[in-house]
């Protein structure tokens, strides 16, 4: 059978620097580039948000009763949120950073995205282990070592505390990484601007850039060291999370694999959101030819290989239940299999074991609708292993007399979904006020190819020296 | 294309970089400064109450014992404020005219009790016990200051757990023994040495840094053992002092 072939290239069309330029730039400088539905997706997240201040200001004022956490299950939907949201955000630091050490150069067109879609993950998922706790405004002691007046520390030994430090580590390099990578680009912006607002604002933000060698020079030292620097923290962050779990006794959670099925976990989930993302920008704003249908195949793969992963996972909990002839983590099992929230755990082997299996097929790959329909029941299904791993362990523990349900409330639905009004509010903010591609790096990207293809590839045609 | 900035937004760059990193810091010492400061804690500073009430004129002019209006020290948690029957026990028959004791005689006529200001408090979630650190010989002024020394009461120390912790962590730099009168010990202890001083006789620099509200505990080796006896002697255990359900049950 003779194989279709695909396009091969990282950028198609007819392109310019000139034109690399406009079709990013653009985006930004003219508020005409967003048709309806940029206003639509806008105006959905922000009804959502709403979602999310109110419940927030409702659980403020009334106390953590408003969710339906109770011992057992004193973790719930806000732990499952938060490792589901931090999971979102792996595949930015990925992307950037590992693809970057290791000169993969088919990141430059979604790095951008990426990262931007991993610091509003990281938002949305630090929302929750501060609200968790309660009273957030008196959490700064609990969370962090400073010398207060209590003459009280936080404590070291637990995996919480090194999940603070994780997490926050995580942001810090996300925010330089992202921040260092679009310094020339909003030097860009700011020549290409007309009017005085957005040269201020870029002329500020671009920290003075003008793109003479020396800065060029520090930029890629900055930018490399950064790129060293973040990805041991693609697999530390999320291993500290496993940690969370695998570091206690609760049946299910005590499990070696974790780490590592937490990691995969992470990205699994990071690159289908990227996908359920990029998908719909990429046809609404006319980027096909700079995310071509090799980045999504690509994509695809990785989201093929790290599923299945995660897969083996599941494989080895279910044989840790038996290995281990404990009938505390037996019965855990069992509880899964057959128990009252059985349908959450078979939905979660349908969705992130089963229907991401299509990615195998290469024309599955390439039919846009079927990817994105995949990568969305992949962001449910990692949802729904959160929800397997985090409250059915809790409700089903050591003693039978202290097993609980857990029952969420409206409150907990109604933050979950307004932290993914958050998230998409910042998403459709960040698409509209910054270059939701790296300018540069494509442009860079252009200028390589033309070099080794030259005069054989005709769909290239880079103009020196327009800038 | 013309400049977008004027030259003098260099120094601005420039300045905003150092600002951008001192900023946190100094926020940081302000914020740690002031709630450390009298402005939060409220020692040293003098709060108004109905009636002038001077300690310095009664306990030490007059030499009335704590106890004569703070009864249930010894024998509660709560060290007690005395009711307007104790105040006028002497105000009946002395400065009975006195303006400045109108709100008294108005209560003591009416039965309403004189609304005072709290001047020492802790948090509702801490279960502070006065009689179990009276019976263990910590004397008053310890935790309360100078009060023989006051004409309107004020906070003698900040009551932050850090402060409640510096003995509760090492209470054998602040268990104190009279050694010339070793028959006296915990309770007696603490009234003993009001006594002492009261009739003028000779006090350790020790003893007067406890009743001058300025003993920050001993660092001498061979206070501290004598410390450590006091502590076998009252049974005190030591390494759970400091734990969270002593003082937040």
């Amino acid at each position: 059978m003779a194989r279709e072939v695909l396009n091969d290239a990282l950028i198609t069309g007819q392109q310019t620097y000139q034109s690399i330029d406009n079709s990013i730039g653009s985006m930004v400088l003219d508020p005409k580039r967003h048709k309806k539905n940029w206003y639509i997706m806008f105006g959905a997240a922000f009804m959502l948000l709403n979602f999310f201040l109110v419940s927030v200001g409702w659980l403020l004022y009334q106390g953590v009763g408003v969710w339906g956490n109770n011992i057992p299950t004193g973790w719930a939907f806000d732990i499952i949120n938060f490792v589901w949201w931090i999971g979102i955000g792996h595949a930015g630091t990925l992307i950037s950073a590992i693809l970057l050490l290791v000169r993969q150069q088919w990141r430059n067109s979604i790095n951008r995205f990426a990262e931007a879609m991993t610091l509003f993950a990281v938002i949305c998922a630090a929302q929750y282990p501060l609200l968790h706790t309660g009273r957030p405004w008196v959490a700064a002691y609990w969370l962090l070592p400073y010398p207060n007046i209590m003459a009280i520390w936080p404590q070291f030994r637990s995996p919480l505390m090194w999940d603070v430090f994780a997490v926050s580590t995580y942001a810090t390099v996300s925010i330089l990484f992202w921040f260092v990578g679009l310094v020339p680009d909003l030097a860009t912006l700011r020549d290409k601007a007309t009017k005085k607002l957005p040269q201020t604002i870029f002329g500020m933000l671009s920290l003075g850039w003008r793109g003479s060698t020396k800065h060029w020079h520090r930029y890629e030292q900055a930018y490399l060291l950064l790129a060293g620097l973040s990805a041991p923290l693609v697999l530390s962050v999320h291993t500290i999370v496993s940690y969370d779990f695998a570091m206690s006794i609760v049946p299910g959670w005590n499990v070696t694999v974790f780490p590592p099925y937490f990691v995969a976990g992470a990205v699994f989930a990071g690159f289908a959101m990227v996908l359920l993302l990029a998908l719909p920008v990429r046809a609404w704003y006319g980027l096909k030819d700079l995310i071509t249908m090799r980045h999504i195949d690509w994509m695809c793969k990785i989201m093929l290989a790290t599923g299945l992963i995660v897969f083996y996972g599941y494989i080895l909990e279910v044989f840790y239940g038996w290995y281990s002839a404990n009938p505390a983590e037996l019965s855990l099992v069992q509880w899964r299999f057959r128990g009252p929230y059985a349908p959450a755990y078979w939905m979660l082997i349908l969705c992130n074991g089963i229907i991401p299996q299509l990615m195998w097929v290469p024309k599955l790959r390439r039919h846009l609708p079927t990817v994105w329909v995949v990568a969305l029941v992949v962001n449910v299904g990692m949802w729904l292993e959160r929800f397997v791993i985090i409250p059915m362990s809790l409700t089903k523990n050591y003693l039978p007399a202290s097993d609980r349900m857990y029952y969420p409330t409206i409150v907990d639905f109604t933050m979950f979904f307004g932290t993914i009004g958050l998230f998409f509010f910042l998403m459709w903010l960040f698409i509209r006020f910054l270059p939701v591609i790296n300018i540069f790096e494509v442009k860079d990207l252009l200028f390589k190819m033309k070099q080794k293809d030259g005069p054989k590839e005709t769909h290239v045609e880079a103009t020196v020296g327009v800038e | 294309m013309p400049q977008i900035f004027k030259p003098a937004t260099n120094y601005l760059a420039r300045a905003s970089l150092i600002g951008g990193l001192l900023a946190p810091l100094v926020l940081g010492y302000a914020i740690a400064a002031l709630s450390r400061s009298p402005a939060n804690t409220k020692v040293q500073v003098p709060l108004n109450q109905p009636i002038p009430f001077s300690h310095q004129h009664h306990a030490w002019e007059l030499g009335i014992d704590c106890r004569y209006c703070h009864t249930t020290v010894e024998k509660s948690p709560y060290a007690g404020l005395p009711p307007t029957e104790t105040c006028m026990s002497c105000h009946s028959q002395i400065w009975t005219n006195s303006p400045l004791l109108e709100p008294i005689r108005q209560s003591y006529e009416t039965g309403t009790p004189i609304k005072w200001n709290l001047v020492n408090k802790t948090p509702e979630f801490v279960y502070f016990n006065h009689s179990i650190h009276i019976s263990r010989g910590i004397n008053c002024n310890t935790c309360h200051g100078p009060v023989q020394n006051m004409h309107i009461t004020f906070k003698g120390n900040s009551f932050q757990m850090a402060w409640c912790l510096q003995c509760h962590r090492a209470p054998e730099r602040y268990l104190y023994q009279d050694e010339a009168h070793p028959e006296v010990t915990g309770r007696s202890q603490v009234f003993n040495l009001y006594w002492k001083y009261q009739a003028g006789e000779e006090l350790s620099p020790r003893e007067r840094q406890i009743l001058e509200g300025e003993d920050q505990g001993t660092d001498n080796a061979e206070m501290k053992e004598k410390g450590r006896a006091l502590l076998d002697k009252y049974g005190v255990k030591v390494q759970q002092l400091a734990d969270c359900a002593v003082c937040h049950h």
